[in-house]
């Protein structure tokens, strides 16, 4: 069984690192069957495209496979972390990935804004008045220094269309 | 003598009130980033870097490595005041100066290691402005089996030197190699690894990778633990520093060694780090008071803080000569170079004497301006320590996906910058380094290009890497460095057998 018998629980370290080790291999292989695609051998211009990568993902599977039995060799008992400490990791990976994910719809401002809002207030448990101040001035913060001080445009949605900005 | 010339005209372009604001608003950006967790140098530097496309380099990089300085200076601040490391470099620093802060001797604590850290850089520059332009004109002469010889140098140190398991260094690294091939092949003008996917022509930026792997996976680290600050109370005052400087020339010989141990990990790419660490152990071990070491001792602030700014600064010792950056930073630094046009390497102090000596001038200049700001601005930064997470994380977050979109403007790349977030988080906790693994893919293409130049002229033979003295030399050091471990394993157990 991976869990102890403690106060608290979450998934073992040693379970991780043979899955962590598993996934670079796994990424090791893609990078040799790319290769493969490309051609390892030598053509009329020397070392083909795939030849150079090959050795690296021979290298990443190699690597990785001592580093799976090294991993499944020592078992300390470690936790690789409590469940609660991975809900708050979550809590924040799930909203930053809503964040970005629409980002190209509804553009960077009003997403910041949601984003900024929700965290503080959710996370944060802080009062409306000063998720509202955060909220809104770090973006137009972020639109003075960015667009209108250093011209780097960044992406926009609907609102900032109907806006003129 | 012709170096003292260009280093008086860098002198003059450095001065020049425009690169003095530059500097200024870089060093109190840097602290800034120092200070606050998730937002490392690198990835400081990394998000900073769009701002810059617009600017002439020499300007560019000197705001750049003036926010890497303030990075420098700033991890102390929050390892003293609160024993929280803002910065890996400066977990030693904590050791000493958070005991030092809780006896009443705050002012006394960061006095001696912002004092410290200047000494250390200072010593680098010194270093840099006198050992680059050699070393830049003797790499002129390198061919590519050479060229690779120095890559290769490099990435073995770090399997060799760092901390981490061997093959995890080797695993990270090449990871990175394997992400820097994918796109257009250099050489060939073939695409490969790409797998269909139109995204991937371009290949990986390793900006990115940088704001992903460290800044993401620094919150995401940070979340974990739940992070509380207990703010400590931070005054400086005049009185206080004459008096700590007073003290400080009693540790010279800590001080000295510190630095040569700095410059000397810098130059190699262990990094700050790990010179930080040895130099707190070496000098526990020395030092008269040693016993006293880790319940506030002021030589246990000196040592560690010399040599990690000494490092910091030294790590752009080869990135200027030879194109090999000694840290992540002087690799995010480096591809700034790229993306201003210009080629890292010793044509540099060929091709462009003012950049390079405008840059070195400001390293100079820098510090400088850099020690007055962080003496007199201590009570302000501590203050913005005192924002709780719950504010500062989000604020974080969004800044690096506004830095991850400038870089291409595309909204592809900040998606990719969240997974290596979450994968550099997972990494991170399996003990994988992080290091290697963006150098890598900064250095992959050349690195790779050197191996296949070198590969044609030889019509395949891997006998050109050992084909004259000077090849040969680096690819033994670097055999020796990949093999350190092993090597030093092998020589205690002699020992033990013979005894």
């Amino acid at each position: 069984m991976t869990e102890r018998s403690r106060a608290e629980s979450g998934p073992a370290h040693k379970t991780l690192e043979i899955g962590m080790g598993l996934l670079i291999g796994v990424f090791g292989l893609i990078v040799i069957f790319g290769s493969l695609k490309a051609g390892i051998n030598w053509g009329p211009e020397g070392p083909r495209a795939g030849f150079f990568p090959f050795y690296i993902g021979a290298a990443i599977v190699a690597a990785s496979a001592i580093n799976v039995w090294n991993a499944q060799r020592d078992d300390d008992g470690r936790l690789f972390a409590e469940w609660g400490q991975l809900r708050q990791v979550m809590s924040v990976v799930v909203p930053t990935a809503i964040y970005v994910g629409t980002m190209p719809f509804i553009g960077l401002y009003v997403g910041s804004m949601l984003f900024i809002a929700w965290f503080m207030r959710w996370l944060g448990g802080y009062r409306w008045l000063t998720v509202a101040a955060v909220a809104v001035g770090m973006p137009v913060v972020t639109y003075l220094v960015f667009e209108r001080w250093f011209l780097v445009p960044l992406p926009k949605g609907p609102l900032e269309e109907w806006l003129g900005l | 003598m012709e170096e003292l010339a260009n280093l008086f005209h860098g002198f003059a372009v450095a001065l020049q009130p425009y690169n003095i604001m530059l500097m200024v608003i870089g060093i109190t950006l840097g602290v800034l980033i120092g200070v606050l967790p998730g937002l490392g140098g690198a990835n400081g530097v990394a998000i900073l870097l769009p701002l810059t496309f617009s600017m002439p380099p020499t300007s560019a990089i000197i705001m750049l490595s003036c926010i890497y300085w303030g990075a420098l200076f700033g991890g102390a601040i929050t390892s003293i005041l609160f024993n929280i490391p803002g910065e890996p470099w400066s977990v030693a620093t904590t050791f000493d100066g958070y005991p030092m802060a809780q006896q009443g001797k705050p002012g006394e604590a960061l006095t001696a290691a912002f004092t410290s850290s200047f000494v250390g850089a200072l010593f680098a520059v010194v270093m840099i402005t006198l050992v680059a332009p050699l070393v830049a004109g003797f790499a002129l002469r390198f061919g590519p089996a050479e060229k690779f010889a120095v890559y290769f140098l490099a990435f073995c140190s770090f399997v060799g030197l760092s901390k981490e398991p061997p093959f995890k260094t080797i695993a990270a690294m090449m990871i990175g190699f394997a992400l820097a091939a994918v796109g257009l092949d250099s050489i060939t003008g073939q695409l490969r690894l790409t797998f269909g996917i139109t995204e991937l022509l371009n290949g990986f930026d390793f900006l990115i990778a940088v704001i992903g792997l460290f800044g993401i996976g620094e919150i995401l680290l940070t979340m974990e633990e739940g992070l509380a600050f207990r703010g400590g109370k931070a005054s400086i005052n005049l009185r206080v520093v004459l008096q700590t400087w007073r003290e400080l020339p009693a540790y010279w010989m800590t001080s000295l060694r510190s630095c040569l141990i700095g410059c000397w990990m810098g130059v190699t790419p262990a990094g700050a780090t790990p010179a930080s660490f040895m130099s707190y152990g070496i000098a526990k071990r020395l030092a008269r008071r040693g016993n006293n070491f880790g319940k506030g001792e002021i030589e246990g602030v000196i040592a560690p803080e010399t040599a990690a700014h000494a490092a910091g600064t030294a790590a752009l010792l080869p990135m200027l000569s030879l194109g090999v950056p000694g840290s992540p930073t002087a690799a995010v630094l480096l591809g700034g170079l790229l993306i201003w046009g210009l080629q890292p390497g010793p044509m540099l102090f060929v091709e462009q004497k003012e950049f390079v000596w405008g840059l070195i001038a400001s390293m100079y200049l820098g510090n400088l301006v850099g020690l007055i700001v962080v003496l007199t601005c201590v009570p302000i930064f501590a203050a913005i320590l005192r924002v709780p997470f719950g504010i500062i994380a989000p604020l974080i977050l969004v800044l690096c996906a506004i830095g991850a979109y400038s870089v291409h403007n595309s909204t592809f790349d900040v998606m990719l910058m969240l997974v290596f977030g979450v994968i550099g988080y997972l990494l991170k906790k399996c003990n994988y380094p992080l290091a290697p693994l963006v150098l890598a893919i900064v250095l992959g293409d050349k690195a790779e290009e050197a191996f296949r130049q070198s590969l044609l002229g030889s019509q395949g033979s891997l006998g050109v890497f050992f084909s004259n003295g000077l090849v040969s030399t680096i690819m033994a050091l670097g055999l020796v460095a990949l093999f350190w471990s092993a090597i030093q394993e092998g020589y205690s157990r002699l020992r033990t057998s013979m005894a």
